[in-house]
């Protein structure tokens, strides 16, 4: 892209279409032969990393649109049918959620590279500005992704964010409308937002070229910020960018496999394990994270437009960053001051995205306005302050210079920034959680269950007691519509045998039809049948349990959570804990108690539940010592119960989870060697340019 | 670049490079897997295809239904005398696809005829009792097939294919 190459095939057949369309040389000249500056550290690795993201959301997002069904009826259940029919369909599911995430963790390191090593300014405006339309896109993308699995945090996010429209004076309740398509978010939303989610990866991507070919006509900046003078400042793109780069994506996807393999929910909510229900609001809405600086920027006004615009204004502000900040010194290596003001800046937007996560009320609230002003106060204060007053250190005078001024010195100012990032990275997830510390309950006890950890695999008789004990107890008021009795025979589940399973589900009553004469009939359950529901429709079912219907029990466990706090959240993440869910369920089955604490009361027909949010829970005390025979010894006491319905629910939220985890072991196993691999090739590499 | 100075020391880092490019190919190929393997039926659609059973006591002589298993149409014919004769008159080996009457239905019920009714051409629903040979008759391209599903005249290749099933009684069949 740098211009018409004098780059010749050598192949006769490949001569022949250069000379009709000069697309070898194009390739040669922008990705071969380019010069990239040989001073590039490893955040520079975040460009092809973020590519390389691109094309997995591209990939795994195109397939999953095979299998997925954007209605409002349908959207929910498959996603939940992609996730346990589809072949891999977890895997890819998982890969396109995380890789979301992964996404906006690169393209937040690469723009925080972008502002401390001054890569937009002057003759990278435009680059720069391309870069903040990709990551707009991007937010846009990821905001309409989120929607698609119509959860509750899929439904009410799209309310809160299409609301944000309503602030606009005069047209605001039309252009939301306009949006929505409805009076409401519903499915002609969800239509058009899976449209518009398929299309915008694709401009996405077109922008993308954009970016590099404004790249390679300015030419990459460098850790020092001086220009490449002559040859010994520059090393060919391949092999010395190609493998450097692919080391860094091998080693980002060690990152994202942890993640895909190991923690696919840590950074997703739990309420999105809820179907979209338009008459209840989830306690605390809470975007995902990437959003959360931003959210907390929108909460922090008190007005409603002036938030709405002081929130996008903190994105739109970074177009104009070129011009706020006119140093001439690029690299903040060489500004002292600036190097200062650019770590504060950093943890203000940590801070906020913290803050984003927390219940908008007391502190929270004020902390938010100073940091909103810190945050402005970065663009609108100190970098034009700083462009007058600051001196700046001796710039070398090249490359080659600062390469061999660096190799003396032992300077690595890269450890301290990955661990203030990592924690970032760590603050941000895991604030979701905090958001929801469970009010006015009692944290749940931690439980030893056989299916947490790396390696964890489901205790069969539990998964075999917790049945019964379902089908027993729970099963008259709850349904498990999500398993089929052929679900009971599949690996990784109770373990019993297609024939087990088939006479299992001959004894249940399936409703079927209608037949030649036009009428329904009931007939013995078959393998492909699923678990009969317990009532006919949601209001059958609320008006059977004094107003409020039984949730169903399929997806329960990870539909359920508790706040973990910081920072256990934190050392969540490396402890790949994240039975929250089924701590909660088996405290809360256990969690009855027949005297009420002093001064909690209980409403009618409720009753006191130490776990329940609220304490007041509508289900009466289900189960009791003995309710339940077991045959194989265990012994028959509530506790036993909840523990082995709790490890069955687990399962019926997860019926893969064994083989994620397997699956996730090869795969570590994989990239382990392949990163070490790539990592002695490079050296290799860059130890013969030297 | 990598192959200009290799001479120097070629073993050690050669074998470097080819290890390295062989895992990325190993882990490429791995990771494609996944990514075709999602297209094939998935679990509900394989379970949603076990076998069916079919009540034939409606059915009388001269008629026939068509009822579905795994998304295909599956003929089931109540022949007459006629028809059978027909289907067993004709010289076998003057067949575009040679295979006798007695080979396409179950022995004691030769009055029935089990035929998945997809067109061997090219997938079109053959329609039953018309064309010149008292079976099916596909106006997608004319291909005319008898009273046993055997493919007599027009382009398509082969007989219409008999699907697995069993009598579980008399007057009740199991396919699949
Ligand atoms: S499809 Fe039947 S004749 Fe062509």
């Amino acid at each position: 892209m740098s211009g018409p190459s004098d780059y010749q095939p050598s192949n006769p057949a490949l001569q022949w279409i250069e000379r009709r369309l000069p697309i070898f040389g194009l390739i040669h000249s922008s990705f071969v032969a380019y010069p990239t500056p040989r001073n590039l550290n490893y955040w520079w690795t975040f460009g092809a990393i973020l590519s390389f993201m691109l094309g997995i959301q591209i990939l795994t997002g195109v397939i999953l649109a095979m299998h997925y069904t954007p209605h409002a009826d349908l959207a929910f259940k498959s996603v939940e049918l992609i996730v346990r029919d589809v072949n891999y369909g977890w895997l890819l599911r998982n890969m396109h959620a995380v890789g979301a995430s992964m996404f906006f963790v690169a393209v937040y390191v690469h723009m925080f590279r972008g502002i401390y090593y001054g890569s937009f300014k002057e003759p990278r405006e435009v680059l720069w500005i391309l870069g903040v339309i990709i990551y707009l896109l991007m937010m846009a993308t990821g905001f309409m992704g989120y929607v698609l699995p119509w959860g509750q945090m899929s439904f009410w996010g799209a309310t809160v964010i299409t609301n944000l429209f309503s602030a606009i004076p005069y047209a605001g309740e039309s252009i939301v409308t306009l949006l929505w398509g409805g009076y409401s978010v519903g499915n002609p939303t969800l239509n058009r937002f899976f449209s518009l989610h398929y299309l915008l990866p694709f401009l996405i991507a077109g922008v993308v070229v954009l970016h590099v070919w404004a790249l390679h006509v300015a030419g990459q900046n460098n850790p020092d910020g001086v220009e490449p003078k002559t040859e010994k400042d520059t090393v060919p793109f391949t092999p010395h960018a190609t493998i450097k780069d692919m080391f860094g994506v091998s080693c980002f996807m060690l990152l994202y496999a942890w993640f895909i393999f190991y923690m696919p929910n840590y950074l997703g909510d739990a309420d999105n394990y809820i179907p979209a229900n338009p008459g209840v609001t989830p306690p605390h809405i809470v975007p995902e994270w990437y959003y959360l600086p931003f959210y907390a920027i929108l909460r922090s006004i008190p007005n409603k437009l002036a938030g709405v615009i002081a929130m996008f204004s903190a994105i739109l502000i970074l177009c104009f960053l070129p011009w706020l900040d006119s140093a001439k010194t690029r690299s903040s290596k060489y500004r002292p001051l600036a190097k200062q003001f650019f770590w504060i800046f950093v943890a203000v937007c940590i801070l906020l995205g913290y803050l984003g996560a927390q219940p908008p009320e007391g502190i929270y609230v004020i902390a938010g306005r100073i940091l909103t002003f810190c945050y402005f106060a970065y663009f609108l204060i100190v970098l034009p302050l700083l462009a007058r007053i600051e001196t700046p250190r001796p710039v070398p005078n090249s490359i080659a210079d600062a390469v061999l001024a660096k190799t003396g010195s032992k300077s690595t100012p890269m450890v301290s920034t990955a661990i203030v990032l990592a924690l970032a990275g760590a603050l941000f997830a895991g604030s979701i959680d905090s958001a929801k510390a469970a009010e006015g309950s009692d944290k749940p006890p931690g439980n030893k269950w056989s299916f947490a950890g790396p390696v964890g695999t489901f205790d069969r008789g539990a998964l075999q007691r917790g049945l019964k004990v379902y089908k027993e107890v729970c099963a008259s008021c709850h349904g498990l519509s999500y398993i089929a009795f052929r679900n009971l025979a599949e690996a990784g589940g109770p373990g019993y045998s297609v024939a087990q399973a088939t006479a299992f589900a001959s004894d249940y009553k399936i409703k079927d039809g209608p037949n030649d004469a036009g009428d329904m009939f009931e007939r013995p359950g078959r393998p492909a049948d699923y678990f009969p529901s317990p009532f006919p429709n949601e209001q059958a079912a609320r008006a059977a349990n004094g107003g409020a219907a039984p949730p169903d029990l399929s997806l329960i466990t990870k539909a359920r959570s508790y706040g973990r706090g910081f920072p256990m959240f934190i050392i969540d993440f490396f402890s790949q804990y994240q039975e929250q869910g089924p701590d909660y369920v088996a405290a809360v089955l256990q969690g009855f108690e027949d005297k009420v604490p002093e001064g909690v009361t209980i409403p009618e027909g409720s009753y006191y539940n130490k776990y329940f949010p609220g304490h007041a829970i509508k289900m009466p005390k289900p189960l009791s010592d003995g309710q339940v025979t077991y045959d194989d010894g265990s012994p028959t006491t509530v506790a036993q119960y909840a523990k082995d319905v709790t490890t069955f629910l687990m399962w019926t939220a997860e019926p893969h989870m064994e083989a994620r985890k397997r699956l996730g072991f090869q795969v570590f196993i994989f990239l382990i060697i392949f990163a070490g691999l790539m990592y002695f090739t490079k050296k290799k590499v860059w130890a013969e340019s030297h | 670049m990598t192959t200009a100075s290799s001479a120097d020391h070629p073993t050690r880092r050669d074998f470097l490079f080819v290890a390295t490019g062989a895992a990325a190919a190993v882990g490429g190929a791995a990771a494609l897997w996944p990514f075709i393997s999602q297209m094939n039926p998935d679990a509900a659609t394989i379970a949603a295809g076990a076998p069916i059973e079919v009540d034939l006591s409606p059915v009388a002589e001269g008629q026939d239904i068509k009822v579905f298993w795994r998304g295909k149409p599956i003929y089931i014919s109540h022949r007459t005398k006629k028809q059978i004769d027909e289907a067993r008159a004709v010289n076998v080996a003057s067949l575009p696809d040679p295979q006798a009457d007695d080979a396409r239905v179950k022995s004691g019920h030769e009055q029935w005829l089990v035929v998945i009714g997809i067109c061997t051409h090219l997938g079109c629903i053959p329609i039953a009792h018309e064309g010149n040979y008292d079976g099916f008759f596909c106006p997608c391209h004319g291909s005319q097939y008898d009273s046993s599903g055997r493919i007599r005249q027009g382009p398509a290749p082969a007989n219409l294919p008999v699907p697995p099933y069993q009598f579980v009684s008399d007057t009740k069949i199991q396919i699949g």
